[in-house]
């Protein structure tokens, strides 16, 4: 664990260094190389702490990145940390808000869909999938605005309340957007449950249940669904990662100020300390969702625990 | 059961044409699709746009890419079928058009992402031990950052053209085709013909390239085409937050950018026809994908 993230943030540190495009001159203003201006490149160049060799700047950083300490943002010569910290609980508030709702639709789609298998109920549970799996998340979300705007007069909210504050507000403002990023989360969940309750309903111990004269539903969701949920886990534990490529976007069209629409705004900017910091959160988050779900394994699965 | 007593019964013609099924029932790809219906429609709608791009200039009505002030915002009308943008070029040619960097960018960054990954894959099966070990701990980094994040952060690096573009939404394919081939590969280095090979003397880059490649081009054809629905997303993607092919090309992501958010609520149609070209393309391929693997990987057949 410790040596992925070590790799992965050099992988951040190689790429944001080693790759075409000079810092100093965007700053400046691109393009000007004039006499006088060299001057002010080196100034810059110093200021930044560019003019130092690349292992001195290396570790430099992740000296800081250690003690939460990224540097000041090229853009706005605040401490990265501090914009970190107001960003990050709405992005978290959003994510949470996604999950629960994909989780919420996926496992009683996929379940439905596979003790039904090939009839209506499956083929229209395909078909949520298919749409969730194709249809852009930035397309659904401008659509879900322009209906908004044009029946219920919403306007995209400025600043989001934060949830302990007004709970009610905050749904109100996060609810739609919450909805468009669970939704892929749930079509991707949905089609592994049903595929993973498909494979269970065949083996012998379900046979075994029946066999017994347990009730349907309870042969489906006590022991049927409980066998099939652990591939469903997995596969959210990694889509949770697409689910920030999707926060990324959706934060962006509907002007929410959380830390997705803060790296779009880094990117355009080349605020290169904020880009490394933001990858740096993503890669930690990434690697505790990973524990977590080996955690959850060990709960739901009793082999797991005592291997 | 039933069926064997029938075809004892059965005269000898008959016989013969109720085991063999007749030559056009025993082509693979009619076979296809009749077995996988949804499939073969996605196939045809990703052929569709395959031919709309290649066939571009033919079909569209306009230049896609003439500015015209007498027609800004108009809706879709005899001349211009899905209306004009707000600088009054024509959305029906643009759509057109965009199929072509669409198809070209999703295809070639899925081509060459998985093309890497499944040598990367191949090397890291087949040799196994010190290689197998760094080049999967690479890919176990590149598995936590997020892929569009990825993508945005090698355009930005790169700077936005239309190779860099392909280049941003290849690298991130790379870790998933590598875990998929290494994993084909692995199962297919203990068995009897590799073996073989070996005993009769073969150089390795032999084994690997004749022997095992051959055995693991099914699983390799299903990430390409699982992926390449994923791609095109990416491309949308990236184009909508302005980091893709740069203007004026015609794409459909930079169709939709916030840029064009105030026209979109009095001009619908800006906003609706590109997001039904990204969806439908995406789903062709998502259909013909899902078709392909449930075919050709026999662990998934029957579900």
């Amino acid at each position: 664990m410790i040596p992925t993230l070590l790799g992965a943030f050099t992988l951040i540190f190689i790429l944001m260094r080693l790759l075409p495009g000079d810092v100093a001159l965007y700053i400046l203003g691109s393009g000007e190389s004039s006499e006088i201006n060299k001057q002010a490149l080196e100034q810059i160049r110093k200021d930044l702490g560019l003019d130092q060799p690349l292992s001195v700047q290396y570790v430099q950083w992740l000296w800081g990145a250690v003690q939460l300490d990224f540097g000041n943002s090229y853009w706005t010569r605040q401490p990265v940390v501090d914009e970190l910290k107001r960003r990050y609980p709405i992005t978290a508030n959003l994510a949470v808000m996604s999950l629960l709702i994909g989780t919420c639709i996926a496992i009683p789609i996929g379940l439905l869909s596979a003790i039904r298998q090939d009839t209506l109920m499956d083929y229209a549970a395909r078909v949520f999938v298919i749409g969730g799996l194709s249809i852009p998340n930035f397309w659904l979300a401008i659509l879900v605005i322009l209906g908004l705007v044009r029946y219920f007069q919403w306007l995209p909210p400025l600043n989001v309340a934060p949830f302990w504050v007004d709970p009610l507000l905050n749904l109100q403002q996060l609810i739609f957007p919450a909805l468009i990023t669970g939704y892929r989360l749930s079509a991707i969940g949905a089609r592994m449950t049903r595929s993973s309750v498909l494979e269970v309903l065949r083996d012998d111990f379900v046979r075994t249940a029946r066999a017994k004269g347990l009730r349907e539903s309870a042969v489906v969701i006590r022991h049927a669904l409980r066998n099939a949920l652990l591939p469903v886990i997995t596969i959210i534990g990694v889509e949770l990662l697409t689910l920030f490529g999707g926060l990324v976007v959706i934060e962006t069209v509907f002007t929410i100020p959380g830390i997705g629409r803060f790296l779009v705004d880094a990117i355009t900017h080349r605020d290169y300390p904020s880009i490394q910091a933001l990858i740096f959160v993503f890669a930690v988050f990434v690697v505790l969702v990973n524990l977590l779900v080996d955690l959850i394994y060990a709960v739901l699965d009793p082999r797991v625990r005592y291997a | 059961m039933a069926r064997m007593t029938n075809i004892e019964i059965a005269s000898p013609e008959r016989l013969a044409s109720s085991v063999r099924p007749s030559a056009v029932l025993r082509n693979p790809l009619v076979r296809f699709c009749i077995r996988k219906p949804l499939g073969a429609i996605g196939a045809v709608v990703l052929g569709l746009f395959v031919v709309m791009a290649v066939l571009a200039p033919t079909i569209a009505t306009h230049d896609p890419d003439l500015n015209n002030y007498r027609t800004r915002v108009k809706p879709p009308s005899v001349q211009n079928w899905f209306g004009t943008d707000n600088f009054g070029r024509d959305m029906y040619s643009r759509v057109v058009y965009g199929a072509r960097i669409s198809m070209y960018v999703g295809i070639l960054a899925t081509l060459l992402g998985t093309s890497l990954g499944a040598f990367v894959g191949l090397l890291s099966g087949f040799f196994g031990g010190r290689i197998d070990q760094l080049l999967q701990r690479f890919a176990d980094m590149m598995f936590t950052i997020p892929g569009l994040v990825l993508a945005m952060a090698i355009v930005t690096m790169l700077g936005p053209s239309l190779i860099n573009v392909i280049i941003a939404i290849a690298i991130p394919r790379l870790p998933n085709t590598n875990r998929v081939i290494r994993a084909a590969v692995l199962a297919a280095k203990n068995s009897l013909y590799v073996e073989a090979a070996r005993a009769i003397g073969c150089r390795s880059w032999r084994v690997m390239l004749r022997h095992l490649l051959p055995n693991v081009t099914a699983p390799y054809i299903v990430v390409v085409t699982a992926n390449l629905g994923g791609a095109i997303l990416i491309e949308a993607s990236l184009s909508f937050l302005g980091l893709g092919v740069p203007p004026p090309a015609p794409s459909w992501g930079r169709m939709l950018s916030l840029e064009g958010m105030r026209y979109f609520e009095t001009a619908p149609w800006m906003a609706i026809i590109p997001g039904v070209f990204i969806s439908a393309a995406v789903f062709g391929a998502n259909l013909f994908g899902d078709a392909l693997r449930d075919v050709l990987d026999p662990k998934l057949r029957g579900r």
